[in-house]
């Protein structure tokens, strides 16, 4: 699968020459393994208030990277200056880094083996690359959106955002791997706010498209050919936000859910997908993202959920945000299975996990790991995490068909969950009513807060293929020092049994 | 041999290359290192280096001024000299600019001159093998340390069209440690701030999460319910970081956050924590030593390019409970007819009155909990200002004054705002540092907290 091809104006940097230098000088000092990352990461950033230009950036990340094991230690260094000298440079830092870390390192660095892959190129689906559209162009969509809202006299305030990302690296290691890579990302996000002066209330309704792995056509394009219906959406919005504005305060209480895919993907994101990460359930991250329930002594007989659970790890997925061909030890990428009919069988691994645990995937790396920048070094993580929809499933009215009393949850809003991903809780962008099997108004003040083995048991039904939608996140955060990942969720609509409902206005002592 | 250009000549060359009116050249320099240990081993360690360049031009029309900011790595002329023609496009591209106002005047600060400041591995000399030992002590003892530190110096340079040519040095480290049984059945964590590591001794640390680790050889069920709880300053630190982020005055006054006043305008004047409470920022507070100026690459609701080289002046947030200022930009300011407060990078809340360490207050309890790390805190309502999140690393039952035992997590669900007003101690403002922000916003310094009905929504089986 290809886009429009590798920028060329990435191929001509000099990454393969200072790859040469750097690898060669770390081979003359004696590391065991090393390996080189050149990236060029471009980001633009447009953000529109209430028809104006609130402000508009571009810029760049570029610069290099080289990790070593040396000693049985790791050591990494990485530099902006493209020469020669700094390329040599950094690989001496690099191993004085892992000289450094050797004398405390009880645990001597082993990577699983990986074929190699002597010259090979990746480039995601897409058809425009936003970074060459006109920004003009681009800041009246943003402009018309908020114009469009603010038209309906219940939004007060409109805002609109939109990321672009085109991500260039290339991976060089000793073994003899080069890989070239490019893809493309965004985000846009637009907001309506209201008010309702009579009961001194405020809310919001924002947009539930989710960020992808897409190119300029998401924005502009026809909704069967890749681009979101933008048209629908903010068409309805304002109603929507009315409608919330003027909605009855949730009764605190136990209630059925149906999840929309819009809002289920978070929490996929945060009880399963970070749940399954091999260096959590490890110990890795335990002084900052935290562990794991789902400790590695449980893989085959942890009952994660109910027996219509089938979770996938992913990195192959089109326009997944965590797609790519090879990741950042140039590990081809996979697709594997995370939960089977309820029970969890396989993690996230990166080359060392792979090393460390020989009878998960046969010894090898699923291939995720992943660096946000030249300064940071790869670490594991997150592959599109997915729920798998029922072939036979029924649509999503038929999962609100069998509800008798419970709510309807679309759109996600706040989110929180304990550092073994245990406890967790969530509000939404709309919560409706469900009366014997309908629809009944939107309610107001609603958070659902569960455990996370309790809540995927509690899953009845998953719907059928045409209720999936790919959800996902920019900005999923992890390790020390703090690197941002985009991650994709896929999932179809899904009913729970009995969840705890909160009042979030009783739980301010209102 | 070539030798690569300073600071200060790429934002000289650039302010000379520029073919826009005005142009603003901000360089940032990083050098930075770190260690990060998991299972008593070393696992992911670095140093990297880094040069930022922004250039912001500004192109002047009869209806007002444009804005084409572009930022990347760059380190020499050539790559300096692209970002000024991207920067010079994008502006006679972009539209007026709302925020459009006067640049900021200056003349060259006395150590403008001056090379950009620098870290290394080095940093670790004295605390590496110290580490060591700490992982030593914790294996033999049967504990499991988990923990990161990490060192950064950061060197901007801001020159301007209009004569600004301002320097600062911003060190900033932090370290942390966890620290487990190998049972893994319980944790407990400390961290601190630094801006040098001359002060952080690992060894301590690890003996002091010994001692803590000791408070659990006693397990206590609770319930989820409202306890008397005992905040230590790091868990203060965690929701005053949030309350400043959601103080910007643009959303205030356009009714969408707890400092809106109902139909209309912000609650500046009103009483809004209990009396004796000072929320402040100052960039030379002692310990906390910040940037004094604006510098910024992209305007928002709480910022402004035509900031650049603004003062940041000493503010209250919060005096004696009345809230008395809020986030703004010249441009916001002027909107909602406040100050002119721009963002600091310290914070420092202040309760008359208050004495005493964490240890102090917990004496004073008679039944009450000790949460000693807050976690995953996220806003669920804007207008209470209602924010959930989870107790970590230990919460200790206090008894009689003494801590008698470990409870389990819990989840919460409060308002920083409500807190403000409902807690019945305070101890002595202290030095900071928050759990979950700190790696981002260090330069805290607040007190212990003890808060009587704090709302435990539910129990966390974390451990």
């Amino acid at each position: 699968m290809s886009g429009l091809g590798i920028d060329a104006s990435f191929l001509d940097l000099p990454f393969r020459h200072l790859a040469d230098v750097a690898l060669g000088r770390a081979a003359d000092l004696g590391v065991t393994h090393a390996d080189f990352r050149f990236e060029r990461v471009r980001y633009q950033d447009l953000h529109v208030r209430d028809g104006s230009l609130l402000g508009t950036q571009d810029s760049s990340d570029v610069g290099f990277a080289v990790r070593v094991v040396h000693g049985g230690a790791w050591g990494f260094a990485s530099g902006v200056v493209l020469t020669e000298d700094e390329a040599r440079h950094v690989a001496e830092r690099a191993v004085e880094v892992a000289r450094v870390a050797a004398a405390m390192t009880t645990v001597p660095v082993e990577l699983a083996d990986e074929p190699v892959y002597p010259d090979v190129s990746w480039t995601s689906p897409y058809e425009i690359d936003p970074l060459e559209v006109p920004v003009a162009e681009k800041v009246a969509l943003l402009v018309d959106f908020t114009e469009r809202l603010r038209a309906h006299d219940v939004v007060g305030h409109a805002t609109a955002g939109l990321r672009q990302v085109r991500e260039n690296k290339f991976y060089a290691d000793l073994a003899g791997t080069r890989t070239t890579q490019q893809r493309v990302r965004l985000m846009p996000e637009v907001t309506a706010m209201g008010a309702d002066a009579e009961r001194g209330i405020f809310d919001s309704m924002t947009s539930i498209a989710p960020p992808v792995g897409r190119g300029w056509e998401y924005l502009v394009g026809r909704p069967d050919a890749g681009g979101w219906d933008w048209d629908a959406e903010l068409a309805e919005m304002p109603d929507l936000l009315a409608e919330k504005l003027r909605a009855p305060s949730v009764e605190a209480g136990t209630y059925d859910l149906v999840i929309h895919p819009s809002n289920l993907w978070l929490t996929i994101h945060e009880s399963i997908g970070h749940a399954t990460e091999l260096d959590r359930a490890l110990g890795y991250e335990a002084n900052y993202a935290g562990t794991s329930f789902a400790t590695y002594d449980q893989l085959g007989s942890l009952r994660y959920g109910s027996p219509v659970m089938n979770v996938t790890g992913d990195r192959t997925a089109p326009h997944g945000l965590a797609s790519i061909g090879w990741d950042d030890e140039g590990v081809a990428t996979q697709s594997w299975d995370i939960v089977k009919d309820g029970v969890l069988v396989g993690y996230q691994l990166d080359r060392v996990m792979g090393r460390q645990k020989l009878e998960l995937n046969d010894g090898r790396s699923n291939g995720c790991a992943y660096a946000d920048s030249p300064g940071h070094i790869p670490i594991q993580r997150m592959a599109n995490v997915s729920l798998q929809p029922d072939p036979d499933g029924p649509s999503t009215e038929g999962l609100i068909e069998r509800v008798e009393r419970g709510i309807y949850v679309v759109g996600d809003k706040s989110w929180s969950i304990d550092m073994q991903r245990y406890n967790f809780q969530f509000t939404g962008q709309r919560f409706y009513k469900i009366e014997d099997g309908r629809l009944a108004g939107q309610l107001r003040d609603v958070a659902y807060q569960a455990t996370t083995t309790d809540f995927w048991g509690s899953m009845e039904a998953v719907g059928g293929p045409e209720t999936y939608v790919l959800g996902g996140a920019f900005n999923c955060g992890k390790a020390q020092p703090g690197q941002v990942a985009s991650v994709s969720h896929g999932c179809p609509t899904a009913l729970f049994r009995g969840v705890r409902i909160l009042n979030t206005g009783e739980e301010a002592g209102k | 041999m070539t030798t690569s250009p300073t600071p200060q000549e790429l934002v000289e060359r650039a302010l000379a290359a520029s073919r826009s009116d005005d142009a603003v050249v901000i360089v940032r320099t990083t050098s930075s290192a770190n260690l990060r240990w998991a299972n008593n081993t070393l696992t992911t360690n670095g140093e990297m280096s880094g040069v930022q360049v922004s250039v912001l031009a500004f192109d002047r029309r009869a209806d007002g001024v444009a804005v084409g900011s572009v930022t990347s790595a760059a380190s020499d002329l050539a790559q300096v000299l692209a970002l000024v023609e991207l920067a010079d496009t994008a502006a006679r591209a972009a539209d007026v600019a709302d925020d459009a106002a006067d640049l900021v005047d200056g003349v060259a600060a006395p150590d403008w001159a001056e090379p950009p400041a620098r870290t290394s591995i080095g940093v670790y000399d004295a605390v590496a093998p110290a580490l060591g030992t700490a992982f030593g002590t914790a294996g033999g003892g049967g504990r499991v340390l988990y923990g990161f530190v990490d060192h950064e110096v950061a060197t901007v340079y801001v020159g301007s069209t209009t004569g600004l040519r301002l320097r600062h040095v911003q060190p900033t480290g932090h370290w942390a440690c966890t620290a487990k049984p190998t049972s893994l059945d319980q944790s407990a964590w400390v961290g601190g701030a630094t801006r040098d590591f001359a002060d952080v001794d690992p060894v301590a640390f690890e003996a002091e999460l010994t001692r803590r680790l000791g408070w659990g050889s006693r397990r206590v069920d609770l319930p989820a319910g409202r306890y008397d709880t005992v905040l230590p300053p790091t868990s203060t630190a965690d929701l005053m970081i949030y309350l400043l982020w959601i103080s910007g005055a643009l959303d205030a006054h356009d009714g969408q956050s707890v400092w809106s006043r109902p139909g209309g305008g912000t609650r500046v004047g009103e009483q809004v924590a209990a009396p004796g409470v000072r929320l402040h920022s100052a960039p030379a507070y002692p310990g906390l030593e910040a940037v004094p100026f604006v510098h910024t690459t992209a305007s928002s609701e709480t910022s402004s390019v035509f900031d650049n080289g603004l003062p940041i002046v000493p503010t209250d947030w919060i005096r004696d409970g009345v809230l008395t200022s809020l986030l703004t930009s010249r441009h916001s300011a002027r909107v909602t007819d406040l100050p002119v407060n721009p963002a600091p990078d310290n914070l420092v809340l202040d309760v008359a009155g208050g004495a005493g360490t964490t240890e102090d207050l917990v004496a004073g309890t008679e039944r009450g909990l000790l949460v000693t790390s807050l976690w995953y805190i996220r806003v669920v309502d804007p207008q209470s200002m209602l924010l959930t999140g989870l107790t970590r690393d230990g919460v200790y039952l206090v008894e009689g004054g003494e801590i008698t035992g470990l409870v389990t997590n819990f989840r919460f669900n409060e308002s920083p705002v409500e807190l403000l007003n409902r807690f019945s101690h305070a101890g002595a403002t202290e030095l900071s540092f928050s759990r979950e922000w700190g790696d981002y916003f260090s330069r805290t310094a607040t007190p212990a907290l003890r808060i009587p009905d704090f709302n435990m929504s539910s129990v966390s089986q974390a451990q």
